[in-house]
């Protein structure tokens, strides 16, 4: 039909208006492959000036998104006791993070999210209210890898994890004080973790890596510098004297109901600290726990008048002149002694006694009149080198180095005696113990530590003090004190020679000596014959009806040490007492 | 099908333009690689795209097998059914990320304004077949009415894509009948004119910053411009050699949004550089070209209209995505027809060379 129609009306065209028509069409068909053209063209244009012009900047720009320079976490250190027992370790932990803005953007998974991190949405709201505009809010700090996994898997936009180091120690309150603990962070905050915080932290590595939209490490690119863990500390410690003094000083406490308590062993032939031990004590693997009155290192923080167990350094200094002997008589009757206004007294009235006596029977009244006979200067010497009013040098922070004023600011005459039988000046524990190791390693000064010697002390460090001679004779002495006529039997250590002695300090409260409140003491070493091991206790405040450094004090070193020259398999030197205690407990003797 | 006025009515013949079929299978069969390095090398996503391609090309022959004739005895009924479908997707439409495009039909959903895309240029070119040209005035408004009734229909859904897509195929047809030069500057200084009112009173705040980040995209990076800023770092670190198949960055990180379906010419340029960039640039200036020189061959009016709407349409969707990916052009959502992951279009697109084919092939017969 409709061709029939168009074929007739055709001819009736004129050829003008033919032409017209075809010329429009070949505009039109121009125009249309112009713009095809222009269009190709212009595309052209465009990917030249993006592809080759532009390149370099969006070339650099690429890079950016997905080229990033990373850390590579590294743990801390470990540190380890003389025997290469782990005392603090790291472990690895995954802490996860957000970016809140793209968190915020799938609020729909929040529940999976709150599920997976083991809390509530409403939890996570809080976390991440008033934060919208920040970049990394924490989700939950150090979860176990395996869970951290979990929450990385439900691959929710925002949501990122961390590798961190967490520290562990094996023997918790054990060793609590003297470690210290580490923050979240692990930085150390506190002890020896505080003290050696430069060697223990590692430094983190970086490198180039290749990340997706999503932040995920997609490949390793190159290192830009190894991660360096941080360096093992190995300590002196004995990670088994520590715990027999941790479970004897304990025990004490306990049993006395003290407020506190602290013990120190050290190698009287090295300088070396073996154990150093506190109560109260805290589990630093719990931070719930992580307090200051369950943290704090006694043994270096807190300052005590040493009382009785200062006794042997006068009287060694008045051994050392050669006026007086062992068996030098001394009047010590009435029992009390005028020094100016002041009265020294004694317990009892022990009369004439010898020197032997005045130190097993620990007599002020012998004690003072032994000071007397020397300038008071002496004995601020021998307390000034024996370490007295200085820091002892562990590196620890937090070490209260004492009190000890100048002979000259000691008040006269009662200020010299009362310095002779350990009052009017202040000492840690760390530092009577240094004390203690000169009068067992015959009169030589080794510097204490707390790090493993790797090779024998250099002999520069050592420092004659006193000579062997009268160190020897006040060893035997004390020998006497660990009897059944001194005041420390409860010392004993079946088949060993203990030397020792007991103190008993009144407290002072707000400037004042109390009535009824005590610090019970022990400084002692053992074998007596060659001494290998010094040991000193102090008992804060026991509230017991027995409250003696004798008492109380003194059983603490005999059951530390009682395992401790056992494990170092230290030779006996006390046969006879050994068999007899062997006969009353046959089953603790060894073959 | 069998035309009973084919000279060579009997003998079992198959009606294709090898040409334009070698064009369409070369740059499918590129898409397909390119799919499969841009898709995560998803062999899932790789086969779901093979059988749509298959499926769009079973369409195209058996449409080129068509003689013209029945397209346009068709026309009508097709543009009536489409606009049914469009007001039963008003009233009954499924509704999706807060659109109503779909149709349930219980064993597929479709959206009947992809048919509009070929109805429209169809039924004007039906519509001019019949009357002398160049056209009069009331039939040029009759042609803007066949075009602007769906092209209201599809906005109000809304799908402005689709839209313009078809708002551009009516407009394509009026000018291909023959729009007076006069009307079409007029027209062109009429918009030239309502810009910068469209800007002042026409629209609101959010709509001129989308436009003014088009023009900036730097100035919010992280929001509308992050497409672009991304497109266009993909496309620039490509260079001129490109990273090679399977080594973009951009797109194989995540960072390309919509790398493998809207932004897909990016992942490309990625790999293949501005070499490949340009030689896919000129494989589609081919199809077109080829498209365009069926058009004036074509015999009659109907089949001239639609061949060169049809072609057309496969421009805007070329050139307008490319010029989108790279920048010069906002972003409107059009896939890049034969590269782009999805099946909705492709259909349509197929379709479409399957009448072109059968008119050039048919018609060629003939002449022969």
């Amino acid at each position: 039909m409709n061709r029939t129609r168009r074929s007739l009306s055709r001819p009736r065209e004129t050829a003008a208006r033919r032409a017209w028509a075809f010329a429009r069409a070949m505009t039109r068909r121009g125009l249309v492959l112009g713009l095809l053209l222009a269009a190709t063209m212009g595309m052209v244009a465009r990917a030249t000036y993006l592809q080759l012009v532009d390149r370099e900047r969006l070339q650099r720009e690429g890079a950016g998104r997905y080229l990033r320079v990373v850390e590579v976490p590294t743990h801390r250190g470990m540190i380890l006791d003389r025997h290469g027992e782990p005392l603090a370790v790291s472990s690895p932990v995954d802490s996860i993070w957000a970016h809140p803005g793209e968190l915020g953007a799938n609020r729909d998974q929040w529940p999976a999210l709150a599920a997976a991190l083991k809390t509530t949405v409403a939890d996570l709201e809080r976390r991440l209210a008033g934060r919208e505009t920040r970049q990394f809010v924490y989700l939950r700090r150090h979860m176990v890898p395996d869970a951290a996994q979990r929450v990385l898997q439900l691959e929710i936009p925002g949501v990122y994890a961390q590798r961190e180091y967490r520290r562990y120690y094996p023997d918790a309150e054990v060793t609590s004080h003297l470690l210290g603990f580490t923050n979240i962070d692990d930085i150390g905050q506190d002890g020896l973790e505080k003290a050696f915080d430069q060697e223990l932290r590692g430094i983190p590595g970086r490198k180039r890596v290749i990340q997706d939209r999503l932040g995920r490490v997609v490949q390793d690119v190159e290192s830009l510098r190894a991660p360096q863990p941080g360096r093992t500390l190995t300590l002196s410690i004995d990670r088994r004297l520590q715990y027999l003094a941790y479970r004897a000083l304990k025990t004490a406490v306990e049993e006395h109901r003290a407020s506190a308590g602290s013990a120190v062993i050290a190698d009287v032939r090295t300088g070396e600290i073996l154990a150093m031990v506190n109560q109260p004590a805290g589990n630093p693997n719990n931070r719930a726990e992580l307090r200051g009155e369950l943290l704090r290192n006694r043994a270096i923080s807190d300052m005590y008048e040493p009382g009785s167990t200062l006794k042997p350094f006068p009287v060694v200094l008045a051994l050392e002149t050669g006026r007086w002997a062992p068996g030098t008589m001394v009047n010590t009757a009435p029992g009390w002694l005028k020094v100016g206004r002041h009265t020294v007294r004694d317990v009892h009235n022990y009369k004439s006694i010898d020197v032997t006596r005045v130190i097993s029977k620990s007599s002020n009244v012998g004690t003072t009149k032994i000071a007397l006979s020397m300038p008071a200067e002496r004995l601020w010497k021998l307390y000034r080198d024996l370490g007295f009013g200085a820091s002892s040098g562990l590196g620890l922070i937090g070490e209260q180095p004492g009190i000890l004023r100048h002979h000259t600011r000691w008040g006269g005459e009662i200020g010299h005696a009362n310095h002779s039988f350990g009052y009017g000046l202040s000492v840690n524990m760390v530092q009577l113990t240094q004390a203690w190791s000169v009068l067992a390693a015959d009169g030589v000064r080794r510097p204490l530590t707390l790090l493993k010697r790797s090779e024998p002390l250099d002999p520069a460090e050592e420092q004659r003090v006193l000579s062997a001679r009268a160190t020897r004779q006040m060893r035997a002495m004390l020998e006497k004190a660990v009897t059944q006529e001194g005041t420390g039997i409860r010392a004993t250590v079946p088949g060993y020679r203990v030397a020792g002695k007991t103190g008993t300090v009144r407290k002072i409260v707000d400037g004042r000596y109390t009535r009824n409140r005590y610090f019970a003491l022990f400084a002692g070493m053992v074998p007596a014959s060659d001494p290998r091991l010094v040991m000193v206790v102090i008992i804060d405040e026991p509230k017991g009806r027995s409250y003696y450094g004798g008492t109380v004090a003194a059983p603490v070193f005999g059951a530390a040490m009682g395992g401790a020259v056992r494990i170092l398999n230290i030779t006996p030197d006390d046969m006879p007492s050994m068999k007899i205690a062997g006969a009353a407990t046959p089953a603790k003797t060894k073959p | 099908m069998i035309d009973p006025n084919d000279p060579e009515r009997g003998r079992l013949r198959l009606h294709l333009d090898p040409l334009l079929l070698l064009g369409l299978l070369a740059a499918s069969g590129i898409g397909l690689i390119v799919l499969y390095s841009a898709g995560q090398q998803s062999s899932q996503l790789l086969l779901a795209q093979g059988i749509r391609l298959g499926l769009g090309f079973v369409i195209l022959l058996a449409l080129a097998q068509t003689p013209p004739r029945y397209f346009r005895i068709w026309s009508p009924w097709i543009y009536l059914a489409g606009i049914l479908l469009l007001l039963a997707v008003l009233v009954a439409g499924d509704i999706s990320k807060g659109a109503r495009r779909w149709l349930d039909l219980g064993v597929m959903r479709f959206q009947p304004s992809e048919i509009m895309k070929l109805a429209v240029p169809m039924m004007i070119a039906w519509f001019f077949a019949n009357r002398p040209l160049p056209p009069k005035l009331w039939h040029l408004l009759s042609g803007a009415a066949i075009t602007a009734v769906p092209f209201a229909l599809i906005v109000v859904q809304p799908d402005l894509g689709t839209a313009l897509v078809v708002g551009c195929a009516g407009a394509f047809a009026l000018f291909l009948a023959g729009l007076s030069w006069t009307i079409l500057l007029g027209l062109a200084g009429l918009l030239g004119a309502a810009i910068p009112l469209f800007w002042t009173f026409g629209m609101r705040d959010y709509q001129r910053q989308r436009v003014l980040t088009f023009l900036d995209p730097e100035s919010d990076p992280l929001g509308a411009g992050y497409h672009i800023i991304q497109s266009k770092i993909a496309i620039g670190s490509g260079g001129i050699y490109g990273k090679g198949w399977l080594n973009g960055t951009q797109s194989h990180l995540d960072f390309l949004p919509e790398g493998s379906t809207d932004f897909i010419f990016a992942a490309f340029a990625e790999e293949f550089g501005l070499i490949g960039g340009c030689l896919l640039l000129v494989l589609y200036f081919f199809i077109i070209a080829r498209g365009l020189y069926i058009a004036v061959c074509a015999p009659d009016t109907y089949s001239r209209l639609l061949a060169g709407t049809v072609t057309l349409i496969f421009f805007i969707y070329a050139f307008v995505n490319a010029g989108m990916v790279s920048g010069l052009l906002p972003v409107v959502g059009l896939p890049l027809p034969l590269f782009s992951y999805g099946g909705t279009s492709m259909v349509t697109i197929m379709a479409g060379f399957g009448m072109l084919m059968s008119i050039h092939s048919h018609h060629a017969r003939r002449r022969s």
